[in-house]
């Protein structure tokens, strides 16, 4: 294990998702019927920090939720630990909403996948955005993203990590090569 | 924390890390059943045999809840109603069953042990939804849960357990995980209905319910079971709830905001009165509702322990 470049430091972070939040507005043509869902962890961290931006542009507060995928994932027997069920906190209603998804990584396509299944059980969104920070590619299923931080090129044996201050104590995006 | 068990046998052979996390990850299955489509495809694909050997509804209807909330396909079992008549052994009917490839039994059963024995003699998951007087593990964990939830820890609390303590293996199962977590237990009973040895499993004994309640953050009311012959030589039901009995008077002695409990089915004037049963302290409609999803977070883990196992081997 060895970090083999520093991709995004704290300011990096923080135009790439103040550029997502005017990209977000624009397409959306405003905050009305809007609502931002992170995946756990970082998905969830970032989620947030976006809805503090669409803020700061439009005065207006979107409902922001979180989302665990651990139920609804489809490698649940192949992978060695077991992951741990965190809760899912949705406290509005979706139906009808232009839904942004948030996630840290955009990699093989499956959380995303898995995300969606859980979404629909929730009610019926409008629309289902995808927003992630980084997009390294290696996609296993037709999914995309309809914004991003930055996108990486990246080989399969590396790893893409995202440290955020909320959890990790500091902001920045890392390629560590295995 | 990694949960590596593929069965669910009792509370006795449980950390408390293991327990800590059974309870965390049953706070997160609780919003499950609060969604609109009720319903995860975490265990999709698997079976879920309820193999019942004594009657059971509201254990039963609650581990089918929670199978079918996970997406599992359910087959229930009355032993009345089976080859068990024809006198089938308990293991012959747990290889059968794994025969027909189902992945965990939930397995109620009148002799104490029983379902460590099932667990010995199969390679799926054997969950004990209670065997004799031994373990309940399910209900105390519900229990426990719901008392959490209320009180936001579990550390610390003093719990009474009032009731026929001999023959209750909600008693025991409640017991070694309170006593795990960290709070104090008293167990209160007339003295015929305390068994020996139960301080030796970490329990203060009374005989006198109004000290027993005095100090205590909550109170876990256990059914009387005046069928069973053993409690012919006790007083009836009268008596008994004048002596015992949960009462607005009795509460009113006790700590503001005690907790009360019952696993069900209550009967109404002898555990308790019905004001206290349907009154601000009882949680006991709480607890079905926690129950599912303590046993989603049971079958969740058991099931996948297995698949790893099985992976890794």
């Amino acid at each position: 294990m060895r970090e083999k470049a520093k991709i995004l430091d704290p300011e990096a972070i923080n135009r790439a998702m103040m550029r997502i939040a005017h990209e977000i507005l624009e397409k959306n043509k405003g905050t009305e019927s809007l609502c931002i869902i992170g995946i756990r962890n970082r998905g969830a961290y970032l989620a947030q920090r976006l809805a503090e931006r669409i803020k700061k542009i439009d005065a207006a507060d979107v409902p922001v939720g979180v989302l665990d995928i651990t139920l609804y994932r489809d490698d649940l027997t192949l992978i060695a630990s077991q992951p741990v069920v965190h809760k899912t906190e949705i406290n509005f209603d979706i139906s009808d909403k232009n839904l942004i998804l948030v996630d840290d990584v955009l990699y093989s396509g499956r959380t995303i996948r898995a995300a969606l299944d859980a979404l629909v059980d929730f009610g019926r969104p409008k629309s289902i955005q995808l927003a992630v920070l980084i997009d390294r590619g290696h996609r296993e299923l037709p999914i995309r993203a309809d914004y991003v931080g930055k996108n990486i090129p990246t080989a399969q044996t590396e790893t893409v990590e995202v440290r955020l201050h909320e959890c990790d104590d500091k902001d920045e995006v890392v390629i560590i090569e295995k | 924390m990694n949960w590596n068990k593929k069965d669910l046998l009792g509370l006795e052979e449980l950390s408390k890390e293991e327990l800590e996390h059974i309870l965390a990850t049953a706070e997160s299955f609780k919003e499950v059943s609060t969604r609109e489509i009720k319903k995860v495809p975490a265990l999709r694909g698997k079976t879920v045999v309820n193999l019942f050997y004594e009657p059971s509804t509201r254990t039963r209807v609650s581990f089918e809840v929670a199978a079918k909330r996970l997406s599992a396909d359910v087959i229930n079992i009355a032993t009345e109603t089976s080859s068990v008549k024809k006198g089938e052994t308990l293991i012959d009917t747990g290889r059968n069953i794994q025969a027909l490839k189902a992945d965990i039994i939930v397995m109620r059963h009148n002799y104490s042990g029983a379902a460590v024995m099932l667990a010995r003699h199969v390679d799926i998951s054997v969950v004990n939804a209670g065997d004799g007087w031994h373990e309940h593990p399910t209900q105390a964990l519900l229990d426990i849960f719901t008392l959490k939830e209320k009180l936001g820890r579990i550390e610390g609390l003093q719990v009474a357990i009032v009731g026929d303590i001999a023959h209750s293996r909600v008693a025991r199962s409640n017991i070694w995980g309170l006593t795990k977590l960290g709070a104090e237990v008293t167990v209160c009973a007339p003295k015929i209905l305390i068994p020996p040895g139960i301080e030796e499993m970490g329990a203060k004994v009374s005989l006198n319910i109004n000290e027993a309640l005095k100090n205590a953050d909550a109170v876990n009311v256990l059914r009387m079971q005046f069928e069973r012959d053993e409690l012919n030589a006790f007083p009836k039901q009268l008596e008994y709830f004048k002596e015992f009995g949960i009462t607005k008077e009795r509460l009113k002695e006790a700590k503001k905001g005690i907790v009360v409990m019952h696993p069900g089915p209550i009967n109404r004037g002898v555990e308790m009165s019905s004001e206290v049963a349907d009154g601000a302290n009882s949680v006991i409609l709480e607890q079905v509702t926690n129950g599912i999803a303590v046993r989603m977070a049971v079958l969740f883990l058991v099931a996948q322990a297995r698949d790893i196992n099985a992976n890794t081997h």
